[in-house]
């Protein structure tokens, strides 16, 4: 995982107090529907809680596992259908904040890794292993399945398309 | 082979992480029950559900705009399920959400070319439209929803 995305962030703790403020100032003005919405609170932190757990172990599977510069080894040299596949299951692996990863691939990049393989990484990152149970949880395990497979195929599509469109001059000099 | 201290080290990353994610978590999940209860006819009557495709789009629009946590798309996104906007609809924000990044733009464009980065938002957005339909009617298909 990238170093950056263990730093503290207070962003949350922000958005978190701003929106106890909401709550604050709604009680104020309509006490019913604040209540409303906190009893709904309620009942959903009571189903989501189980689930953090397990969200839990699989970031610190994510943590023991995996390093940017494995992925890295590996993609740098990609090509064919191996590169697809490690662009893949990299991008699927890859967990953490966004910006640490663009750079990694521009860096990638400059040493000549294929834009296709650039962008299916970058759209295979929209399977976020360590919240699957989270989705699984929200939307059922038949759905999340099938959403992922063709997160996957699109991945192929996104790579293929984005690759022929910025062939001329898409690599920086 | 782990040693003790990466094992500890990777520990002590894992509860910064889960530190960091958990005000966005109860935030989200403080913010969608709000608006849930104050807006839910606007929603279900106002915004959304205008028939498929134009809600598709607006869901993959506001997924594109957002710039939140991934998991705050699936709270999100569950709850406007109960709201009773559409599953199509939610889909594209949950895919659009974590493909499309609008405010994301100006660093991959500076990092991997801005012609990359706008081609692959735009291509990454109408995708998001179209796994929302494929993925809905392959499950209509066989009988799952």
């Amino acid at each position: 995982m990238p170093n950056t995305s263990t730093k503290r962030s207070y962003g949350g703790w922000i958005f978190l107090t701003l929106t106890l403020i909401a709550y604050a100032l709604l009680g104020l003005l309509k006490p019913q529907a604040a209540t409303q919405a906190f009893n709904l609170f309620a009942h959903v932190i009571t189903q989501v809680l189980p689930v953090l757990g397990l969200v839990f172990l699989l970031l610190l599977a994510a943590n023991l596992l995996l390093k940017p510069k494995r992925i890295k080894r590996y993609l740098g040299k990609g090509s064919g259908l191996k590169g697809w596949s490690i662009a893949i299951v990299g991008g699927v692996f890859s967990v953490g904040s966004i910006y640490p990863w663009y750079a990694m691939l521009s860096e990638l990049q400059k040493k000549g890794m294929r834009t296709e393989l650039i962008a299916a990484f970058l759209y295979s990152r929209a399977i976020k292993l360590p919240l699957l149970p989270l989705m699984i949880h929200y939307f059922g395990a038949i759905y999340t399945l099938v959403l992922c497979l063709y997160l996957i195929v699109f991945s192929i599509i996104n790579g293929i398309l984005v690759e022929k469109l910025t062939k001329p001059t898409c690599y920086k000099k | 082979m782990l040693t003790n201290s990466f094992l500890i080290n990777s520990f002590k990353k894992t509860i910064h992480t889960f530190i960091n994610v958990i005000p966005i978590i109860i935030g989200m999940l403080l913010l969608t029950s709000l608006i849930i209860s104050v807006f839910q006819q606007q929603i279900t009557a106002g915004l959304f559900g205008n028939g498929d495709l134009p809600d598709t789009l607006l869901g993959a629009s506001i997924g594109g705009i957002a710039a939140g946590h991934p998991l705050a798309s699936y709270l999100l996104g569950g709850e406007m399920l109960t709201g009773g906007v559409s599953l199509i609809a939610v889909t594209a924000l949950v895919v659009s959400w974590v493909t499309v990044g609008i405010a994301q733009l100006p660093a991959e464009a500076m990092m991997l070319g801005w012609r990359f980065a706008v081609y692959r938002n735009i291509i990454s957005f109408i995708a998001s439209v179209a796994i929302a339909f494929i993925t809905i009617h392959t499950l209509q298909f066989f009988g799952l929803v």
